[in-house]
């Protein structure tokens, strides 16, 4: 198969008598700007641990690029560009945002394993980090521990870590949740300013942000697909209006 | 924007700070200061002091695997006792050439820890203490019923450790014990600081602080993990050959639960994670143990256990960590 | 022929009788892991506790059998609640480092309290007469008490699966494990929940030591030294597994009892390579979720 991108065939979970994904038949394109919407507990963040290799499929298959990678472990998926963010926070919180970043460049370049040199001797990798944080706007707080940091700029070295493995497709797991408005626009301007080759596929309960960034929606009710489209046949399917929107915003 | 992107100067400084981490400091040099003046001071405790000092090569390897890779473990006396039995054994058979016999028991312990480690560390939690704690009561069975070899419960005797270098007898006094202890824990621990500096190291801290990130970055995690317990365990073989080779002497207790057990209080009243835990934690715990324990051992395990529990609920980081909190106090004001 | 056979049974039969005990005892830690993600080391000194009351009510007050282990039941009860109040509930689902150097610090405290307070030695367990002896069962006779224990075992475990099936408490129970965030979304009070299973808990570990001293007998160190063999049958079994554990404890009490008769001189040596090897190719346990 020639088809590049991120497909899942079939793809079931279930735990215990709970069916957390239910048959999902999902593709993303190369360089796609793509959300996954829907209720809580609808079974999105499963679905990023699915593909990511956190959790096994009950049955079900993945493939990357044309090649099945169901039963890589997660650290080959990340090899293949295959790279996430979590919903929850999840970065090393007593180091500061620059050695965040350097141990994701680190493991990106094979050099995590060396017990010879001290850390600080690989430039490169220190460098290019700083870059990184340069980019996002995160390098006047470079030696910072994560806990002194503010929850939106979490966030945003959420992003910068996922970045600095250079990713093919990147999921995004509701990158602004938690974050107040007036911060909430930086991190959407750095889902906007993702290069084009990125295949993104993002998580939002935000309905501006997602009709703002999104070419593409699916929309997941209990485990299942529920309907996918352009922002434009959501916004106008009426199952979309009758289970999601009329909620309200969460 | 609100955040602005600092000056080119601020960068260079920020870069040059955070790779010069690893650096020697001043204060570095202490334990071994302190530890030279102790030999002038107390010439009557150099037996005490080398077992002090190759608890402390002990303490570290444990801190390598616990305080830096956060593997909860139970049984690394294993490791400590299959490098005590391994020098012990040569020494006791006619090879008791010491630096020989310390590689030997390094080689012996880290095999038994890439074996062990490969089945333990599958596993998480509970399933893998209760498996440390198997491994190490497996070989403490195993030497009970090899007393041929081992001298079984009445411990192995007859060991003959040559002079070092052909030239430093062991003495009775414990002179050479002593900077033998000392030179071998000072080369000790330029490797475990080494290594927790290195981007190896650094990697280790971030599986201990977020596992699921660490997968989530492409960190090979299984294999980071096996490695530094191999490594470990080689570090603690050691430990155990210097027990062995100093005191002349290796018993079962080498191998048993409470030198695992004992092992962890003696780094959390340190410190864990902080490579100067146990530089602080041995000595207090085994100069009070040799104080009070002999006299009343039920009182002593009594306010053991309660400075454990203590230690948890009120003083996390041990003293290292106080001291490092009242530092940050200080310096916010 | 005829050896091996009455070998076979006699293995069986003491084996059955200390899976009894370890089954007991180790069904709490089983379900404290599963459920609050608590290590608690410190769960058999619950049983050797719930040992060192009941021999003494017996011995120093001459209370019956039967009621000094209600009241050992009672008073281990009355101190774990204490303790889960005071210290365990804080570490639930939190650093397993914490709970382990703290329940082992737990512990040493109550190594260091029996032996101030009952000295030393091995208390001395004396079943009352009508248990004490041998018992005909037609075809051989066996020891009565460990007769009576196999009974009592059965019995109670029975007891504890049909609670745990039947009542509301139970479903509450099997729901947590299952799902937490699930079954606290459904308003169950998980905190009234982890301290009721874990009296519950600590009370079967009472009774288990209690009712186990003839065959685990109440010494110091017994918190410590059955601690491997209490570890093993969860592991094995599975964590947060209720049935699991039995089966692990069958399989523990009587491939231990068959190894020692076999090769006394290599100690408890096999019993721990069977679980290495069973944890090699069952990593989560033989029940353990995936
Ligand atoms: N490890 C687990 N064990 C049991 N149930 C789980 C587990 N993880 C998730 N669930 C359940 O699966 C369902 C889907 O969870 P998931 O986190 O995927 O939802 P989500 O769509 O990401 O929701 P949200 O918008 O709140 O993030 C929920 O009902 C949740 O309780
Ligand atoms: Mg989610």
């Amino acid at each position: 198969m020639s088809a590049t991108g991120l497909q899942t065939i079939a793809l079931c979970k279930n735990f215990g008598a709970l069916k957390v994904s239910n048959n999902i038949d999902f593709r993303l394109q190369a360089g796609a700007r793509h959300a996954l919407i829907g209720p809580n507990g609808a079974g999105k963040t499963t679905f990023v641990n699915l593909v990511t290799g956190v959790l096994r499929p009950s049955s079900g298959q993945l493939l990357l690029d044309g090649d099945d990678i169901t039963a890589l472990p997660q650290a080959q998926r990340v090899k293949r560009g295959l790279v996430r963010t979590f919903q929850i926070t999840a970065l090393f919180r007593k180091l500061c945002v620059l050695e965040n970043v350097v141990l994701a460049i680190s493991e990106r370049d094979g050099i995590g394993g060396d017990f010879l040199r001290p850390a600080g001797w690989h430039r490169a990798a220190i460098e290019e980090a700083y870059d990184i944080l340069e980019v996002m706007g995160l390098a006047e707080d470079a030696l910072r521990p994560i806990t002194e940091l503010a929850y939106g700029r979490q966030r945003m070295v959420e992003i910068a870590l996922a970045l600095a493995l250079k990713p093919s497709v990147l999921l995004l797991d509701e990158p602004a949740a938690g974050v107040p408005e007036s911060e909430s626009v930086t991190i959407i301007e750095a889902i906007e300013r993702l290069p084009e080759r990125i295949a993104v596929l993002f998580i939002e309960h935000d309905m501006e942000l997602v009709f703002r960034v999104a070419q593409r929606i699916t929309v997941l009710v209990q485990g299942a697909v529920l309907v996918e489209g352009t922002p434009a046949e959501i916004a106008a399917d009426p199952r979309v209006r009758e289970v999601y929107l009329g909620e309200g915003r969460h | 924007m609100s955040h602005l992107t600092p000056s080119a100067d601020r960068r260079a400084a920020d870069i040059a700070a955070f790779s010069r981490r690893h650096r020697f400091h001043w204060f570095e040099a202490l334990p071994w200061l302190i530890a030279v003046a102790a030999y002038f001071m107390f010439p009557n405790y150099l037996a005490l002091g080398s077992q002090i000092l190759a608890i402390i090569l002990f303490a570290l390897s444990v801190d390598l695997v616990l305080g830096y890779a956060g593997i909860v473990t139970l049984g690394h006396a294993a490791f400590f006792g299959v490098g005590a039995y391994t020098a012990g054994i040569l020494a006791a058979n006619g090879w008791g050439e010491p630096i020989s016999g310390l590689l030997a028991a390094a080689v012996a312990a880290a095999c038994i820890g890439l074996a062990s480690g490969w089945i333990i560390l599958r596993t998480t939690g509970l399933t893998l203490l209760m498996q440390t704690l198997v491994v190490a009561a497996m070989l403490y069975e195993l030497a009970n019923k090899a007393y041929r070899f081992t001298g079984g419960a009445d411990g192995l005797q007859g060991m003959s450790v040559w002079p070092i270098f052909g030239t430093f007898r062991f003495d009775m006094f414990g002179n050479t014990a002593y900077f033998y202890c000392l030179v071998v824990l000072f080369f000790g621990w330029l490797v475990v600081r080494n290594t927790v500096n290195s981007s190896f190291g650094r990697s280790l801290t971030g599986i201990r602080e977020n596992v699921g990130r660490m997968h989530a970055i492409g960190a090979p995690v299984a294999q980071r993990r096996l490695v530094v317990y191999a490594l470990s365990a080689a570090l603690a073989g050691i430990a155990g050959a210097l027990t062995a080779q100093t005191a002349q002497f290796v018993g079962l207790n080498v191998l048993n639960l409470e030198r695992s057990g004992t092992i962890l209080v003696m780094l959390i009243i340190g410190g864990i994670g902080r490579l100067y835990g146990a530089f602080i934690g041995v000595p207090l715990y085994m100069i009070a143990q040799d104080r009070f324990a002999e006299a009343d051992p039920t009182y002593w395990y009594f306010w053991i256990g309660l400075a454990m529990v203590f230690i948890v609920v009120f003083l996390r980081g041990g003293i290292f960590g106080v001291v490092e909190r009242l530092l940050a106090r200080s310096r916010k004001q | 022929m005829a050896d091996i056979f009455s070998s076979i049974i006699s293995v069986g039969f003491h084996g059955l009788a200390l899976a009894m005990v370890l089954y007991l005892i180790s069904v709490g830690l089983s379900v404290t892991m599963g459920l609050m993600g608590f290590i608690n080391l410190a769960h058999g000194a619950f049983a050797m506790l719930g040992g060192y009351l009941m021999t003494w009510l017996m011995s120093r007050y001459d209370v019956p059998f039967g009621l000094a282990l209600a009241g050992a039941v009672i008073g281990v009860v009355l101190i774990s609640v204490i303790l889960e109040r005071l210290l365990y509930r804080r570490f639930y689902g939190g650093d397993e480092l914490d709970q382990v150097l703290m329940t082992m610090g737990l512990i040493f405290i109550t190594i260091a309290s029996v032996t101030y307070i009952w000295g030393p030695v091995t208390q001395p367990m004396r079943p009352p007469a009508a248990l004490s002896g041998q018992i005909d069962l037609g075809f051989r006779s066996f020891p009565t008490y460990r007769t009576f224990l196999i009974v009592c075992g059965a019995i109670l475990v029975t007891l504890l699966w049909l609670a745990l099936e039947r009542t509301r408490f139970g479903a509450q129970v099997r729901a947590a494990v299952d799902n937490l965030r699930m079954a606290q979304t459904i308003g169950i009070n998980t905190s009234r929940l982890f301290a009721a299973t874990f009296a519950l808990g600590s009370g079967l570990a009472a009774l288990g030591g209690g009712l186990g001293a003839e065959i685990l007998p109440i010494t110091t160190f017994y918190a410590l030294e059955n601690l491997v063999y209490f570890l093993i049958v969860v592991a094995v079994g599975g964590l947060g597994s209720i049935r699991g554990p039995f089966v692990a404890a069958l399989l523990v009490g009587i491939s231990d009892t068959a190894f020692k008769y076999i090769a006394p001189e290599f100690g408890a040596f096999f019993i721990y390579a069977l679980t290495m090897v069973l944890l090699l190719w069952f990593p989560r346990g033989l029940f353990g979720r995936t």
